[in-house]
């Protein structure tokens, strides 16, 4: 199984992209962190139908795409299975309300379609805002950002410890398989007779592994605070940066730029 | 000073893994702690670091160990792990290196002209910006001694620095950590490596101490370490 290595070596390009210069990368962390939430919240607060005043809300994530240097595609490929899994939701929708919404010539288009499509771009344009957060500032800065506006010091070290203890997992995993593999060759995957054990074991090793880590941290003075993380200087630009992306967001909730688009080519 | 009078511990009940065990080490000291696998070496660094909670007394330069002096006594000593892997939690060395003095109070600044010395006084300038997962396992060591040597500590503990290291890494953890200052507290069956880099050794088995005393007399007693699952050290076998 290639496929453990490959999440596992993804999971350690995220520390590497997050550490690459871009003007994105330069933002404080702080004014990423809010242009993120408010930009999720802006975007699901859409309604189930609106699909032509949400789509513009592309151009938050195509605009810092672009800026950071980050590609769509990468993204795309590390959130697969995410993805998948956000476009399931809306799957059964077109099923349940077939109610004809609209007709494009000979085409008509059911509301349950139409409300399909609105989920499925809220999840891929969230995915997307979080994804650019994540891949242009570091774990512990974004960490230390959350501290910064009082998030609770145990929700924040736990969030630390999940980050730093999935990729400790996958790396199990990915011992655990090689080792497993090799004592059984020309079997495809993890025979099932062996999921109980290869779990607990799983949950064991990891679990050490990850007390070992928790502990080097504490051993080296970590008591929930982050002032080694890398804060970037607050300035101008970060105030700029979050008025800016506000406003159009505020912009593109209240007016409905997709009919209004709509509406001059028709 | 560190001081264990009477500690014992166990994980489970009813299967102690340390009795009764008291020692002392002064500032300065070099001491090897030798055993075979599963003594307790490791079980007793982490009891000297307030990891594990053991009974009898640990005091650390006259602090006792409790959850008040806690961060002042881990200020003092610095423990190099088994396993770098989990001691490098941090993407890249330089973030790893400054990651303690940081936390302990310096700043940013300080705290990277405090690594750009210690990088340099190992030879691993080159490696500053490396990320982690990149870097072999000499390397990852050299990068985990720099960590714990950027905090300054009173007491460097390290848990088999050697282990899992080719000749020639070996031989370079041998010579830095021969040619650090300072009290040294080395885990190891290395025995070559206790030979060139303690004056004191201390032999567990069984739980409890078996010898304490001068390298030069422990080392050499081919009966009391063959009864312990070792042998003589390579250097002194040939004689
Ligand atoms: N987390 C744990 N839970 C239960 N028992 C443990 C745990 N860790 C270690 N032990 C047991 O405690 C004893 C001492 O282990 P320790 O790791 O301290 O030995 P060691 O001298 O460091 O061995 P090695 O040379 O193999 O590193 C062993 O018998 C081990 O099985
Ligand atoms: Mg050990």
């Amino acid at each position: 199984m290639a496929d453990i290595e490959r999440a596992a070596r993804e999971l350690r390009e995220m520390d590497e992209l997050a550490r690459q210069g871009s003007p994105v990368h330069a933002l404080h962390p702080l004014a990423k962190l809010a242009v993120t939430v408010a930009y999720i919240l802006f975007t699901l607060s859409f309604g189930r139908y609106s699909i032509g005043a949400l789509f513009p809300m592309i151009l938050y994530p195509a605009f810092m795409f672009s800026l950071s240097g980050i590609s769509p595609l990468d993204c795309a490929r590390k959130l697969r299975v995410m993805l998948v899994m956000v476009c399931a939701v809306g799957l059964f929708d077109p099923l349940l309300n077939r109610q004809i919404m609209l007709s494009l010539g000979s085409l008509n288009v059911s509301y349950g379609t139409v409300s399909m499509i609105t989920l499925m771009l809220k999840g891929v344009f969230c995915l997307s805002a979080s994804f650019i957060l994540a891949a242009t500032t570091p774990i512990d800065s974004i960490c230390g950002a959350l501290r910064m506006i009082r998030v609770p010091d145990l929700i924040v070290r736990l969030l630390l410890l999940t980050f730093r203890y999935v990729s400790v997992m996958v790396d199990e995993v990915a011992v655990m398989t090689t080792a497993y593999k090799l004592r059984a060759p020309g079997q495809k995957g993890i025979h099932i007779s062996a999921w109980g054990s290869f779990l607990g074991q799983l949950l064991l090793r990891s679990m050490d592994r990850a007390q070992d880590l928790y502990d080097a941290m504490l051993l080296r003075g970590f008591r929930g605070e982050f002032p080694y993380a890398d804060m970037k200087k607050a300035g101008a630009g970060d105030a700029v940066f979050v008025l800016v992306c506000l406003l159009c967001f505020i912009f593109l909730r209240t007016v409905n730029v997709g009919d209004m688009v709509g509406g001059l080519i028709v | 000073m560190i001081r264990f009078e009477n500690v014992s511990f166990s994980y489970e009940k009813g299967r102690p893994v340390l009795s009764d065990i008291s020692f002392e080490i002064k500032e300065g000291e070099a001491v090897g702690l030798i055993g075979a696998n599963g003594a307790g070496k490791s079980t007793l660094m982490k009891i000297m670091l307030g990891l594990l909670p053991a009974e009898g007394s640990v005091t650390v330069d006259g602090l006792q160990m409790s959850k008040e002096n806690l961060r002042e006594i881990r200020r003092k000593l610095g423990l190099v792990m088994q396993d770098s892997d989990d001691q490098m939690f941090m993407p890249t060395v330089f973030e790893d290196v400054i990651f303690g003095p940081v936390n302990y109070g310096l700043t940013r600044e300080e705290a990277e002209k405090r690594a750009d010395e210690v990088l340099g006084s190992l030879g691993i300038t080159h490696l500053k910006h490396a990320y982690n997962h990149k870097l072999s396992g000499g390397e990852k060591r050299m990068a985990a001694i720099a960590a714990v040597l950027a905090m300054d500590p009173v007491y460097l503990l390290m848990d088999e620095p050697t282990s899992a290291l080719d000749p020639a890494n070996r031989r370079l953890i041998i010579n830095t950590v021969r040619a650090l200052p300072g009290a040294k507290i080395i885990a190891s069956h290395d025995l070559d490596m206790i030979w060139d880099c303690a004056d004191r050794v201390i032999l567990l088995s069984g739980g409890r101490i078996a010898a304490d005393g001068p390298a030069d007399t422990v080392l050499r007693d081919k009966a009391l370490l063959e009864a312990n699952r070792m042998e003589l050290p390579l250097g002194l076998q040939r004689r």
